[in-house]
């Protein structure tokens, strides 16, 4: 393989995916030449065309739905299915047939990852996809557009950065890294999205971010995309004389995006128009959701206009007749997302969670409560303690803070493009921050909303040569499996776990952690389960830690895991010691190994991805 | 000419003789012609000699004159994929299709803004479209001379010589860049919006 002539990042996301890339030859220290892949897709049958972003959509058209040459790319003539700008549309009308948000599917824990299940309401005669296979078309893609548009730098030979929401768990990572290596992403890395941000801020500002931010500087990093929220902390550290970027916490993963938001504000105008006497169809919604969004994006981005008419174009050729018309009000928005998506909460506030009621149809896990500030608060407070093991910055943080407090701000996300929101976080921090005698977070300023995530993608392979500073922090949860206490049964009560720390917090890309000391009987040939937990808040675990006793909000449960020994060389039922060691890939995803006693063998554990979790 | 009445036995040695001049003469026989066209006399009293070197070149030009320019016939197919997209995004053919006599003007304004938005996303998605003078309306400029007259049209009172001196009507605008999507070539532009049908 020879030397790579691009970094390309890649932001493969819950609504759009777009492509950026430096170029390693006319870039020097920080300043890069970088760009934007326009990427080449169908935008209606037969007809090309060059978007900046390819919106994550796939339609799987009905045989005689469309004619032949209908699906033609540039370089291929050979597919019966479309993504990216056509897709969007067409199953706009025809939902039965239109896979959406595969990112929020990719990462659900309640269902088969690798089956074909999507899209999740298509009557039995479409052939479904599985979430992995969208993620796969999407990357593949991707590829090809920019094979087509640089025939002299194939895409293979390239540095390739994909990001992921900071909040993937291990299996949603290590799922995103099969998509990529099956759709040809050779040598590829993974970044978190929130990261990205920030390394595209680094970028822009041509190194004047070292006069924006200082040593012991905590950044929010507050990410909303269009179907998630994604939070991280930074923390700006001196070593050796050089500004270093420590990322120290990672939120809970939210699905809750600008997409709700819009959907949010179409139901409240579908109400009133119903007020009125006129059902807008299903289709009409959809339009009104559309109609909503520029007219949200119209009253967020200017504070003197009060209202914003609104007009659902009729289905048919009668426009004038046909249309309903009718206005979004300053009122309406102000209630609909300012007081429902981040209305002013004390820090001390927490999402409302509801019982799921028995019988909840099979789909995504959207957030119970839309409130992003009181995930914010949330966040914040379970993380209090998060400088604590980082040397240099414990004594930043107030005695008796009731949550960490930030001193700056990233925003990333296209809602954000309104000061209106923009202020109103702010605001709501500095109050949380002003109630507890700390100085206001400042806001960072220059962000590039849109293309930030392809864009510091691309920079951080750049950075990854040693061309600029780098955020370190290694994985952002420490993992646990469970072990069954060696106490007398008692009927009727499930026998108490233990939970055993295999991967440390902060384990870095390309590190391995120690071997722990347990061992565990595996029978050969069986699948075994272990039960898996993750704790983003536990940072002093060690490998071998064992834990008796935790609360709900220390240890999450994830994905089981699944460890098979292979007969080879042993009898089948044959029970084996081994020991489990984790190790965290250059790619950045984690791997656990089971590894027998007395030989060199290390087998795979994998991630349970069937959807039979703990749900 | 003093015979104006010429008697009956003239007029038969007349027609015999010039029988006979016509078809012994034909100098003769080409101004007979020429009387009995009705061309003017005079013609007929000029000097015939100098009448045949004038014949081919008629009206004296003061220079050669230019070739006429050629004519292209601009592709259908980019007019009806620009209808398309103007359907696709704006409803413009639906909205100049309809008959909006008995529509109130609230109705079509409504009607109005799915247009002009859709109007305007395709002209900034597939057009760049900057003015082609960059002052404000109204501002005065000088037009050198060699001005670009394709570009910028002088109107009211054109008289004398560059450089003209006069206001900015209209800015005026030009298309830098076109992006109109590529097509299959076997795909059908004529259908600018297909019937829809739903199942």
């Amino acid at each position: 393989m020879s030397e790579p002539r691009y970094s390309i990042g890649i932001d493969l996301g819950t609504t759009h995916c777009a492509l950026s890339y430096v170029d390693f030859a006319g870039s020097d220290g920080e300043k890069t030449t970088q760009d934007v892949l326009p990427i080449t897709q169908l935008t209606a049958p037969a007809t090309i065309d060059d978007l900046p972003l390819l919106p994550s959509f796939l339609y799987l058209p009905h045989p005689s739905e469309l004619a032949p040459f209908d699906l033609g790319l540039p370089w291929t003539g050979g597919r019966d299915f479309a993504v990216g700008e056509m897709a969007r549309s067409r199953g706009a009308a025809t939902p039965i047939r239109l896979v959406s948000s595969a990112k929020s599917w990719l990462c659900h824990p309640g269902v088969d990852r690798r089956a074909a299940i999507l899209p999740n309401d298509a009557p039995p005669e479409v052939t479904r996809v599985s979430p992995l296979e969208t993620s796969i078309r999407y990357l593949t893609h991707l590829r090809e557009a920019w094979d087509h548009a640089h025939p002299d730098a194939p895409f293979g030979e390239q540095e390739i950065t994909v990001t992921i929401p900071a909040s993937f768990d291990p299996a949603a990572r290590e799922l995103t890294a099969e998509a990529a290596q099956t759709a040809g992403y050779t040598g590829m890395t993974l970044l978190e999205e929130p990261q990205a941000a920030l390394y595209s801020w680094i970028q822009k500002s041509n190194g004047q971010w070292r006069k924006q931010v200082r040593v012991g500087d905590i950044i929010l990093v507050v990410d909303v995309g269009g179907g998630t929220t994604d939070l991280s902390l930074i923390a700006v550290i001196e070593r050796e004389g050089n500004l270093e970027l420590h990322r120290v916490a990672v939120g809970e993963h939210i699905l809750l995006g600008g997409d709700n938001m819009d959907l949010a504000l179409a139901h409240v105008v579908a109400r009133k128009l119903a007020a009125l006497g006129t059902q807008p169809d299903p289709w009409q919604l959809r339009a009104l959701t559309y109609a909503c969004r520029s007219a949200k994006e119209t009253l967020l981005s200017d504070a003197t206009v009060d209202t914003v008419p609104l007009v659902v174009p009729s289905r048919g050729a009668k426009l004038i007749g046909g249309s309903i018309r009718t206005e979004l009000t300053r009122a309406e928005l102000t209630q609909t997302i300012l007081d429902g998506f981040f209305p002013q909460v004390e820090s001390a506030a927490r999402p409302v969670s509801r019982a799921r009621v028995g019988l909840t149809q099979l789909g995504l896990p959207y957030a119970q409560d839309a409130a992003i500030t009181r995930h914010l608060a949330a966040f914040l407070g379970r993380q209090v303690a998060a400088l604590a093991e980082l040397e240099g910055l414990q004594a930043m943080q107030p005695e008796g803070a009731s949550f960490l407090h930030p001193t700056a701000v990233l925003f990333n996300g296209g809602v954000f493009k309104s000061p209106l929101l923009v202020e109103r976080i702010m605001q709501t921090l500095n109050g949380w921050l002003a109630a507890e005698g700390a100085a206001p977070a400042r806001l960072l300023e220059g962000a590039d909303l849109d293309l930030a995530v392809a864009r510091g993608a691309a920079y951080y392979g750049y950075v990854k040569r040693g061309k600029g500073v780098r955020i370190r922090g290694g994985i952002a949860r420490a993992f646990y499996i469970a072990v069954e206490s060696a106490m007398p049964a008692v009927p009727g009560l499930e026998p108490p776990v233990q939970a055993l720390c295999v991967a440390p917090f902060g384990m870095e890309e390309g590190t391995e952690a120690e071997l722990p000391a347990q061992e565990f009987g595996l029978v050969v040939g069986e699948p075994v389960h272990f039960r898996f937990f993750g704790s983003s808040v536990r940072r002093q675990d060690q490998v071998g830690t064992l834990l008796d006793y935790w609360t709900p909000d220390e240890l999450q449960e994830l994905e089981e895991i699944e460890a098979t020994l292979p007969p080879e060389g042993r009898s089948p039922g044959e029970v084996v010691p081994v020991k489990l060691h984790a190790r965290v890939t250059e790619a950045g995803t984690l791997e656990l190994e089971a590894i027998p006693r007395g030989t060199g063998e290390r087998w795979k554990v994998e991630f349970d991805v069937r959807g039979n979790a703990g749900v | 000419m003093t015979d104006s009445n010429v008697s009956f036995l003239g007029r038969i040695s007349l027609a015999v003789g010039t029988f006979f001049s016509i078809l012994g003469d034909g100098e003769f026989a080409a101004r007979v012609q020429r009387l009995r066209s009705g061309a003017p006399l005079a013609e007929t009293a000029a000097p015939t000699r100098a009448a045949p070197a004038a014949a081919p070149a008629p009206a004296p030009a003061p220079a050669p004159q230019p070739a006429a320019p050629a004519l292209k016939q601009a592709s259908p197919d980019a007019a009806l994929q620009l209808l398309g997209l103007l359907q696709r995004d704006a409803r413009f053919i639906d909205f100049v299709e309809e008959d909006v006599t008995a529509y109130s003007d609230a109705d079509i304004g409504a009607a109005a803004r799915v247009v002009h938005n859709g109007c305007r996303t395709v002209l900034r998605e597939h057009f760049t479209i900057r003015p082609v003078r960059d002052e404000a309306e109204g501002s005065r400029v000088t037009l050198p001379e060699g001005f670009d007259a394709t570009a910028i049209r002088l109107t009211g009172n054109v008289v004398g010589k560059a450089p003209f001196t006069g206001s900015i009507s209209h800015r005026g605008w030009r298309v830098e860049d076109v992006r109109l999507p590529k097509l299959a070539a076997s795909h059908d532009t004529a259908v600018i919006a297909p019937a829809e049908v739903e199942l």
